[in-house]
């Protein structure tokens, strides 16, 4: 009998301890969720609404010439087009040179390659602001501020090691006997990597591409200093002095700053596991 | 050396060519330039004076830099996301790592924060602390607290509280992820045994989980202390003139402004030469720290 109560109040006890944890988790969800859940309403609503109206609900009319005006009257799509080509860019250097750098460092013989990926990995630890000053300056007497090749390269330069610690993770799995045999049917290095090791390499593309384009895509510091005015704002800049110039109109605001937002969004929502893996994987290796 | 070892280190050198021009030109040769620039009085156009370590002299002593209150300010940032942040990331990684329903939505709910800009973030944040409208406002209106109502980021007294707060909570999710990762670590076989030895699931957790994820969490009080003293982003956007009275300064936003606005760049080189010293500084000593814990049991 004693013991029978005694499982009793122990069973109610585990109930009731997960369903705090579960209250908890639920409210931490909302507390994510409810920005994003309140910028895709208020960016569809009329400042009336949002002024107190209707503050949190869904929008009455959906108002979607807020949208036009974004895209149109805010230079969004330049914006946007700015940090597509900046991110591209930029990404498709840090995967070639990771790429190579790697084969160099892995499988290729030689006696200090130990050391040359010790020094690569030392740029996981260097803050841009390292860099900041003179890089500017360089840029400055080059000419090359507010041009794609000032975000470009600084992008590409701070991915870097990153990128070679992904790529060196995948490219240890690939056993060397495939490098024996390439080299028995008469290939030499450069045509072993291209036609052996980089076909091998996808999954590291896709982890590589996603870290940097994350780095590159939300960049402020750089981009804010380097790139401020001109033709070459890219995204986070231009929202930002967007929304200086409509202070009272939120919805245009709103809708900027969804615009900027979704690609992002939809990314995640089609690959989180894989997003999640490219964050985690230089933390727990290095 | 033989002709085979030569043309063995060309390509070795070709494959690195693209990698090192990148990183010597943009991250390491930057570094001795930044030291060198520190030493100077210069904006940029005219010749370069040299001042010797007067830069980092005025740094230090001189009130209207803001040197002193902008490194506090980080320091206590620092300070909050190592003892507030953290732990909640922690708890929630050691709940969602021990496999419960809704394991994966609830991850990837959290997570999604550290995704969106931070522009983005701090857009919405303005106008949640907007003073006549924002949501924070009309709540407490509506609950008649209105009294308590103020110009949030204008107010000296909040405005410091009002730009931490945006900033920790972005970053939950990531530190959680992290640490997330390191509780799926754990062999779920010794998990069994300590239960089935009749220990408590804090009391797994606190001895088992804990101590076997020591490496993540090391990495991750490096990145909170890091990060907070490089912050910048959500900064400037909530507050980008530094907040009433400077109270919001980072050195960032110092670097920012000797840079931008004061066309100082040996001053500008002197901070950033500083914010590297004690981003390295800091992760020697909590990495030592963590040592010392491994020698000396628990």
């Amino acid at each position: 009998m004693a013991s029978d109560t005694r499982r009793e109040h122990a069973v109610e006890k585990v109930g009731a301890r997960k369903i705090i944890i579960y209250v908890i988790l639920v409210l931490w969800a909302l507390l994510n969720l409810f920005p994003v859940y309140w910028m895709f309403t208020f960016s569809l609503k009329t400042n009336e609404e949002i002024f107190g109206k209707n503050l949190i609900g869904l929008p009455w009319d959906w108002k979607w010439s807020n949208y036009a005006s974004a895209w149109n009257t805010g230079h969004m799509p330049l914006y946007f087009l700015n940090s597509v080509v900046v991110s591209v860019c930029a990404i498709a250097l840090v995967i070639i040179s990771s790429m190579m750098a790697t084969y160099a460092i892995t499988r290729l013989e030689w006696r200090f390659s130990r050391h040359v990926n010790a020094f690569f990995m030392l740029g996981l630890t260097i803050p841009i602001h390292a860099s900041i000053v003179p890089i500017y300056v360089t840029l400055k007497n080059m000419g090359l501020t507010n041009t794609y090749f000032a975000l470009i390269f600084p992008y590409a330069a701070f991915s870097l090691a990153m990128g070679i610690l992904i790529c060196t993770g995948f490219m240890v799995e690939i056993p060397k006997e495939l490098d024996e045999a390439a080299r028995i049917d008469g290939c030499g290095p450069w045509k072993t990597f291209g036609v052996v090791i980089l076909p091998l390499m996808k999954p590291a593309v896709a982890t590589i591409s996603i870290y940097s384009f994350l780095q590159c895509w939300n960049e402020l510091m750089f981009a804010n200093i380097f790139n401020s005015d001109g033709k070459y704002r890219t995204l986070p800049v231009g929202v930002q002095q967007l929304s200086g110039q409509y202070t009272t109109e939120w919805g245009p605001i709103g809708a900027a700053l969804v615009i900027a937002t979704f690609p992002m969004l939809i990314v995640y929502i089609f690959m989180s596991k894989k997003i999640q893996e490219s964050f985690v994987v230089g933390a727990v290796k290095g | 050396m033989k002709k085979k070892d030569v043309i063995n280190y060309i390509n070795v050198f070709l494959f690195l060519l693209p990698a090192l021009a990148l990183f010597i030109f943009i991250l390491i040769a930057p570094i001795f330039k930044s030291l060198y620039y520190s030493f100077f009085d210069w904006n940029g156009m005219t010749d370069m004076t040299f001042v010797g370590i007067d830069n980092y002299k005025e740094l230090f002593t001189s009130k209207p830099i803001y040197f002193w209150k902008s490194l506090g300010n980080a320091c206590l940032l620092a300070a909050l996301s190592v003892f507030i942040q953290l732990p909640i990331s922690l708890g929630f990684a050691l709940i969602l790592g021990r496999g419960i329903k809704g394991e994966r939505p609830f991850l990837s709910i959290y997570f999604m924060p550290v995704l969106i800009s931070t522009v983005v973030i701090g857009q919405l944040w303005l106008k949640i602390y907007n003073p006549d409208y924002g949501l924070l406002t009309v709540a407490l209106q509506k609950m008649g607290f209105a009294d308590l109502c103020k110009p949030w980021l204008g107010d000296e007294r909040t405005a410091l509280m009002c730009v931490f707060i945006p900033t920790l909570w972005q970053y939950v999710g990531y530190h959680m992820l992290l640490l997330y990762a390191g509780v799926k670590g754990v062999s779920p076989d010794i998990r069994e045994a300590a239960r089935i030895d009749g220990a408590s699931e804090s009391q797994v957790n606190r001895y088992i989980v804990i101590p076997s994820i020591k490496p993540i969490l090391k990495v991750s009080v490096i990145f909170a202390v890091t990060g907070s003293l490089k912050s910048y982003d959500l900064i400037y956007v909530l507050t980008p003139s530094g907040g009433p009275k400077h109270c919001t300064e980072v050195p960032s936003t110092r670097l920012f402004e000797m840079l931008i606005s004061r066309n100082r760049y040996g001053m500008g080189s002197a901070i950033a030469v500083v914010m590297i010293i004690l981003c390295f500084a800091f992760a020697l000593m909590i990495s030592q720290a963590f040592k010392e814990r491994d020698i000396y049991g628990k």
